[in-house]
């Protein structure tokens, strides 16, 4: 039978089933053979924080969606063409963002009474006309799977399991995914267990025969690859690309790296990550707790150390102490917060830019500090290192804020040599800095800067002390002067606000040049809004686009974009954080939208959003 | 009975070319406790103790957390780091686990290091990093005027508990043991010949050692170790205990009992072979921690010395020994090789 392929641009899939189904692995593998296809692509995996929440329960829903296309993508896509349901909750979970005529392929085998019971479906919608609005694709998945590993010496329970990639194998052929990386990395993966090895190889084969064979899939579909600047591409997430750009930043700083963390959801990856690389003179120090991770940190950037330290939200508010004590004895320290759905435990796996003001305003005293947002998982790598960078020149915590959305997704990503990366290094103190010739002022700032020398121990002569306690200007000694303390505040706040200085001007997209509403955001919303602008752009409409990575200080034009414009519109993933600060700083009436359902925003949602300003005009 | 490497705790910090006296060690702060205070006492002793080490003084580096005896890095001529309420442990990790070219010394009190840091204190202990504590326990909160702390004895009348404290007070001897530590050791804050041998055992001793300094608050918790002051009553009340000799006071022994457990019992009464003889590098922590319970209820007979002091490796060590491991295995790390490592695709 030869089979009709048809070409599209760009498709949407979403893997789905129960959190044992291993959906997040085959969802992995099918966008590792995307991305060694050359298609541009965006990943959004969505998983509950229950390791295995109750079989076949809608709580244990696990789901992974890719979007892939033959051009530049900005996001994971905002409703599947194409969903796989493993079992009935997967599919009950997932129908209401499948939009009419998407194709779903589901788990026959799965849909039996008792699984249907459980997620409160009267009948089984794969035999009512419940489904008549989709291309519904019935695949006995689990007994095909059994069936086709019957040579093997396997438990029936063992080869049940293959059946997500009986899955991957047909979803391959349907979309002609290569096929030889999947083999290749089942061989590693079960390196030790050559007969899993094998069994899995020969249900991901069955899966694409079935493909190939089978009359339920008439059609294939061929997604040409994408044409992107020339380069040496990998997929990277973004908690991997924050390790990578911590390990870079080290290199570039040329700093021993020490990090102290403690595991949390959705931040772990990278504790993980950097332990691997200590052949990097990397120090990965698994703490007590959230306190002890910040505060070997701080120690070992007092000893000379790039110090460390990543967590989620509650972590942050834990370590606040520490990271005043690190504003106070003006040590450069790195905390990473990796966003997730909150106030307490929230929700641990969703995504949310809930922190931003706890990252600004959450110690006691006056406590400035610098914050960097990535915008996109790839861009992880770079805001890691300026974060770093700002650390290591100005003697100061930085708070780099990233989400679960940015963390756990992932994109192709050019990867840059070495060699382009910025030099961050910087010089400790050698000698005594007094007027005198012979005397050490740990408090004495640089002029342009204003950053104090970083003495660390082992220095002759340059003996000092320093603490939480207020120190005298230069000597650094403590002192409860009244003038003496009002001076420190405005030094510490003027330091940091000198940084506006030394990042790049706000950018605006505007490509004409005459659109009177802006749409500005930061962190991770960039891929959303920016996919909203292209729809507006597309159906003719003007609007502008500008997107804040560092949230302080702010770039020292952006009191001159926000006025330019006669609305601004700022979509965040909180209740309008950022909007109060902008409000406050620039006196400018921000129009806020904000919704906080754990997920990222859709492209189509924010450019309905936009025109509506638009109209408004 | 085994033997211990002696001097293995400084062997990576680089020696003083030139000799060190106390007056290196005084900074140039005036020091501010209250007159009379303790502190005073363990300050002259420690600046006049420490030159004997021999060390680069640019090499020793003393971290506290909040509390009277927190202001101490202040007064040392070294680099010192006054930093959060309990906190000291955990900071003093990531300096010691990372340079192990430094002395590291943790300056902290019983409400700083039982209370409020008692977590950090714990942890420290069993991972072994290569730290000197030392814990002054006045049994009082002075800071903050007179609260009563985790080691305040049950019943205590403080403005926080007019009628009396309610909880049982931690041993920091046995809470150490508990915690696994290599080191232990406790001594007093009028006794300057004994403070100082400890702590030179104790600044030996690669890992962490705890060393609990009985300290008097003259203030809220006046005359708290008086007993073991009062020269009619001290050499009867503490128990000398010397690696290889017998544990007694003037007129007091230990001796197993018939029970399993080990009891003090009138000198005179015992013959000399049964005198429990102390042995503390033994392996097994359960006789240190009977030796350390032998001072409840109430002072009646105090251990004083060193409880522990066992050879593990120390966790610097091993943190650095799997980076060389690392290294050995597959050559320093290359950023390039790293960022292409896995699957790439070329475009163009």
């Amino acid at each position: 039978m030869t089979k009709q392929v048809q070409q599209l641009d760009r498709v949407i899939i979403r893997f789905a089933g129960d959190s044992g189904d291993g959906m997040q692995l085959t969802g992995d593998r099918f966008t590792a053979g995307t991305a060694e296809f050359g298609n541009d692509l965006s990943t959004l995996p969505n998983f509950p924080a229950e390791i295995r929440a109750p079989a076949g329960t809608l709580p244990g829903v696990s789901s992974f969606q890719l979007h892939f296309a033959d051009h530049d993508i900005l996001t994971p896509g905002d409703a599947p063409n194409v969903l796989v349901a493993m079992n009935p909750a997967a599919l009950k979970a997932n129908l209401g963002d499948l939009p009419r005529g998407a194709d779903i392929i589901a788990n026959t085998d799965e849909f039996t009474k008792r699984n249907l019971q459980k997620v409160g479906y009267d009948g089984n919608p794969l035999e009512d006309d419940s489904l008549a609005e989709w291309r519904l694709h019935p695949v006995p998945l689990t007994s095909l799977t059994v069936k086709a590993l019957e040579g093997f010496t396997l438990s029936k329970k063992d080869a049940e399991r293959s059946k997500n990639m009986f899955a991957l194998g047909l979803l391959s052929w349907l979309y002609h995914r290569p096929t030889e990386a999947t083999i290749q990395f089942l061989e590693n993966k079960f390196a030790k267990k050559p007969d899993i090895a094998k069994a899995n190889i020969a249900a991901f084969q069955a899966g694409w025969n079935y493909g190939e064979t089978t009359e339920s899939f008439s059609v294939s579909y061929e997604v040409k690859p994408a044409k992107l600047p020339p380069g040496v591409y990998r997929n990277i997430s973004g908690n991997q690309a924050l390790a990578y750009g911590l390990i870079a930043a080290s290199v570039q700083a040329k700093l021993p790296l020490f990090l102290g963390s403690y595991p949390i959801t959705p931040a772990s990856d990278i504790l993980h990550e950097l332990s691997k690389h200590k052949r990097f003179g990397i120090r990965t120090f698994q703490a007590e707790d959230e306190i002890a991770g910040v505060g070997a940190a701080l120690g070992a950037a007092f000893g000379g150390a790039l110090g460390v330290t990543t967590t989620s939200g509650p972590g942050v508010a834990l370590k606040a102490e520490t990271v005043g004590l690190a504003v106070t004895t003006e040590l450069p320290l790195l905390v990473v917060d990796v966003q997730r759905a909150g106030p307490s435990t929230g929700m641990p796996t969703k995504t949310e830019q809930t922190d931003l003001l706890m990252a600004m305003f959450g110690r006691n005293g006056e406590s400035p500090l610098p914050i960097v947002a990535p915008s996109t998982p790839s861009d992880c790598f770079d805001a890691a290192i300026e974060a770093a960078r700002l650390a290591v020149k100005y003697r100061t915590p930085v708070m780099l804020l990233s989400d679960g959305y940015l963390a756990n997704g992932s994109e192709p990503w050019k990867v840059p040599s070495a060699a382009e990366l910025p030099d961050i290094s910087t010089e400790f103190a050698t000698g005594p800095n007094g007027e005198d010739g012979v005397t050490f002022l740990p408090f004495k700032r640089d002029a342009e800067t204003l950053a104090r020398p970083w003495a660390i121990p082992g220095t002759a002569g340059l003996e000092h002390r320093i603490g939480g306690i207020e120190k005298a200007e230069n000597t650094g000694n403590i002192s409860y002067d009244p003038g003496n303390h009002d001076k420190m505040v405005r030094l510490r706040q003027a330091k940091i606000d000198g940084i506006a200085q030394d990042i790049p001007p706000l950018e605006v997209d505007d490509p004409d040049g005459d659109a009177r509403v802006l749409v500005i955001g930061w962190g991770s919303t960039y891929g959303p809004i920016a996919a909203a602008v292209r729809r507006i752009r597309k159906s003719g409409g003007k609007v502008a686009q500008a997107h804040l990575r560092h949230l302080n200080p702010l770039p020292a034009n952006t009191g001159e974009v926000l006025r330019a414009y006669d609305k601004v519109l700022l979509p965040e993933i909180n209740l309008g954080q950022l909007a109060l600060l902008l409000r406050a700083r620039f006196l400018v009436d921000i129009i806020s939208y904000n919704r906080v359902r754990g997920l990222p925003f859709k492209a189509e949602e924010l450019a309905g959003v936009i025109q509506d300003v638009i109209d408004s005009e | 009975m085994s033997e211990i490497q002696n001097g293995r705790g400084l062997s990576l910090v680089p020696k003083s070319d030139v000799k060190l006296g106390m007056k290196d060690f005084k900074s140039d702060q005036e020091v501010r406790w209250c007159p009379g205070c303790g502190d005073y006492a363990i300050l002259a002793a420690v600046q006049s103790f420490v030159p004997e080490l021999g060390l680069k003084r640019e090499n020793m580096v003393f971290v506290s957390g909040i509390g009277c005896s927190s202001r101490f890095p202040y007064y040392m001529n070294t680099y010192g780091f006054h930093s959060i309420h309990g906190r000291a442990p955990a900071i003093a990790t990531g300096l010691a686990a990372s340079r192990p070219d430094l002395s590291v010394w943790v300056i902290t009190g019983d409400g700083d290091a039982l209370s409020i840091g008692g977590n950090h204190l714990i942890h420290a202990l069993r991972r072994n990093v290569n730290l000197n504590i030392l814990l002054f326990n006045n049994r009082i909160y002075g800071l903050t005027k007179g609260q009563y702390s985790p080691t305040s004895e049950i019943g205590k009348i403080t403005k926080s508990t007019p009628m009396g404290s309610l909880d049982k007070p931690f041993n920091p001897v046995s809470l150490a043991i508990g915690a696994e530590a290599s080191f232990v050791a406790r001594t007093i804050d009028s006794d300057r010949k004994h403070l100082q041998s400890v702590l030179r055992e104790a600044a030996e001793h690669r890992g962490t050692s705890l060393v609990e300094i009985y300290q008097n608050c003259n203030i809220f918790n006046d005359n708290a170790f008086e007993q073991l002051k009062d020269p009619a009553q001290r050499d009867d009340i503490t128990l000398r205990l010397e690696h290889g000799q017998p544990i007694v006071s003037a007129s007091k022994a230990v001796r197993r009992a018939a029970d399993g457990g080990i009891e003090v019992v009138p000198r005179a009464e015992v013959r000399e072979d049964e005198i429990l003889v102390h042995d503390a590098h033994r392996a097994d922590p359960s006789l240190a921690f009977a030796l350390s319970r032998l001072d409840e209820p109430a002072f009646e007979h105090v251990p004083i010395g060193v409880f522990r002091s066992v050879e593990r490796p120390s966790y610097d060590e091993l943190m650095a020994g799997q980076l060389e491991e690392a290294v050995g295995d597959r050559g320093r790390g290359d950023l390039d090789d790293l960022l292409l490592a896995g699957d790439t695709w070329r475009i163009g």
